[in-house]
């Protein structure tokens, strides 16, 4: 049964579905967010779930004139609150080129000589400095993953800071972040820290190793 | 006068070095102390206009690499000094729009704005904060023979929402530098008068300041200051507690004990019960998504002129697209976002002001609450 989906529950999938894109597609140098949803159609699975079919139109976070046109399938499994929505997309055209800037971020942590650490990102008037703005994106693509995981047809997640994030020396290729972030959940309102390891290396992508769901008051 | 940036490489560069800062007293801005130049330590030097060429034929022999850090001392200091207006003084001088203001600096900007502008602006006590502060409202009024309707607008009832209060005193500073001069908004005081509330949450948003950022919000105590604050926004008398709420104190969406328990409610409801005949619009800003919310929130039945409130609706966020290509969705709150009761706006209506809109400035979702400050000036030009 095909239903067109309120506003406020077609939103709640393409946040859903850019959180997603965003994980598989971001890096250091490329964040994306949610512009617009152009389309939304509902259509109702016996015995499955909620399945919402979505054109979306996605920005490049750092450069807010560059957008892409995007198709995404969601599907909300019934009952099982437990199992995350399943996510399916396709991409129009191509995504802006970052392996410069990927390459130099991952040059330049690889030649600290002490771990990384840094807190409040952006700070609380907003400012993120430009040396930390690869560490404020990976964050913003690591977190798509957790709010894909975590999300159900009554949430709506965004990343609303970095509370503290570590590095965390590896001998092999890859970088690793321990970062606490601030999730704002907008339908509860309610802002959930939430602790996420984080790999990435400039051909592999972004991956969350781990994550949990901290306690109300854990990063103060 | 310029600053060079050099990191010595040789202890011979560093000798070199500090026998230039010594002889010619050159100002060192890093380290402060010439036996304090180290190899592979940044040096910033400042140079004197007549001395630059001086010091740089002295760097290149033997070659000392350097770079410039600053071409022109000067200038940098012009343009961080606080700019004299040509225009009236009718702002208070200095005052920085495009910053985020503690509340302090607010309650003084209040003052000043009325000392200078006090053929049109006066400023009144509304009520007391559950903290037992002051809160003020300002009014905008053209002297005149005939009673005029009121333009009701508060920012500031979430405390994390920043950009509401700088859009409010941003509001109140671009129609007091240009009733005089823009036929609008002349036309627009001589009809109706503009009642502004910087700040409704004042606890809040300073709790915001000093302790929590992402504070929402009052700073009610319950079971026995175990826990804290009240959803000033589920508090009104409007289908209160009945969707869409929190009956529990942790929570942040939690409606207090009662409809209208909490005192900054109770301050603002008053005050526009006794004046629900005069008012034409109910304006309450908060942040962020980006939306124009109509009523309600509590039932997705519609308001009984919501044609004419959608039209109005519409029509604003089209000049609010004119602005900057920003895109903003309007409609009920129910339809949209969420289902809510208790909420000023809801209130507003019900009890008969037909105009009654939550707006939801910038941004969508990037920043959120954080809204950068470069971000203020566009969001409030667009708004207004």
């Amino acid at each position: 049964m095909e239903l067109p989906p309120s506003l406020s529950h077609a939103g709640r999938a393409a946040a859903l579905a850019a959180g997603c894109v965003c994980y598989r597609r971001g890096s250091p140098g490329r964040g994306l967010a949610l512009r617009a949803v152009r389309r939304a159609r509902r259509q109702d699975v016996d015995g499955v779930g909620h399945k919402y079919h979505l054109e979306l139109v996605l920005e490049d976070v750092l450069d807010k004139d560059s957008t892409v046109n995007c198709t995404a399938e969601v599907l909300y499994h019934l009952g099982k609150k437990t199992i995350a929505p399943d996510v399916e997309f396709t991409i129009e055209g191509e995504l802006k080129n970052t392996d410069e800037a990927d390459n130099a971020f991952y040059n330049q942590i690889k030649s600290l000589e002490k771990e990384l650490v840094a807190e409040n990102i952006p700070d609380s008037h907003g400012n993120v400095s430009p040396e930390m703005e690869p560490i404020h994106l990976l964050a913003w693509v690591a977190s798509g993953y957790v709010m894909w995981q975590n999300s159900t047809e009554n949430t709506k997640f965004q990343l609303a800071q970095i509370k503290h994030v570590k590095q965390v020396k590896r001998s092999d290729e890859y970088l690793e972040f321990d970062y606490m972030i601030l999730l704002h959940e907008i339908v509860s309102q309610e802002i959930i820290p939430w602790q996420m390891t984080v790999l990435w290396h400039p051909q592999r992508g972004v991956q969350v190793t781990q994550d949990s769901r901290q306690p109300k008051h854990a990063a103060e | 006068d310029q600053v060079l940036h050099i990191v010595p490489e040789t202890f011979q560069q560093v000798q070199h070095l500090q026998h230039l800062c010594s002889t010619l007293l050159l100002d060192l801005w890093k380290p402060l102390l010439p036996e304090d130049i180290w190899v592979g330590e940044d040096l910033h030097i400042r140079v004197p206009a007549a001395l630059v060429q001086e010091v740089k034929d002295s760097l290149d022999q033997p070659t000392v690499p350097y770079k410039v850090l600053i071409p022109d001392v000067q200038e940098l200091v012009d343009q961080s000094m606080p700019r004299e207006t040509s225009s009236h003084r009718q702002v208070p001088e200095g005052y920085v729009y495009t910053q985020y203001h503690p509340m302090e600096e607010i309650y003084q900007w209040m003052t000043q704005i009325q000392k200078n502008n006090n053929e049109l602006v006066t400023q009144h006590y509304l009520g007391k904060t559950i903290e037992n502060r002051t809160i003020y409202y300002l009014q905008i009024s053209q002297p005149s023979d005939k009673t005029k309707k009121i333009i009701w607008m508060d920012c500031g009832i979430h405390a994390r929402e920043w950009i509401s209060p700088a859009f409010c005193q941003w509001f109140v500073k671009e129609i007091l530098q240009n009733y005089k001069s823009d036929p609008k908004i002349s036309r627009f005081l001589q009809n109706l008068d503009l009642y502004v509330l910087p700040v409704l949450n004042i606890d809040g948003y300073i709790y915001s300041w000093e302790k929590e950022r992402l504070w929402r919000k009052n700073r009610s105590p319950h079971m026995n200051g175990t826990c804290y604050g009240t959803d000033l926004n589920r508090n009104f008398n409007s289908s209160w507690d009945s969707i869409g709420v929190s009956y529990n104190c942790s929570s942040e969406t939690f409606c207090g004990s009662g409809p209208e328990s909490e005192p900054e409610t109770r301050a603002v409801a008053q005050f526009i019960d006794k004046k629900k005949s005069d008012i034409l619009c109910y304006l309450t800003i908060h942040s962020y998504g980006q939306y124009i919310l109509t009523p309600y929130g509590s039932t997705t039945k519609p308001p009984s002129n919501s044609e004419q409130l959608m039209h109005v609706t519409e029509k604003a966020a089209a000049a609010l697209m004119g602005k900057y290509g920003t895109s903003y969705e309007v409609g009920s709150t129910s339809l949209i976002l969420y289902s809510n009761s208790g909420s000023s706006r809801d209130w507003a209506h019900m009890i008969g002001i037909p105009f009654s809109y939550t707006f939801e400035l910038r941004d969508n979702g990037t920043h959120g609450f954080v809204l950068p400050p470069q971000q203020i000036q566009p969001t409030c030009e667009e708004t207004m």
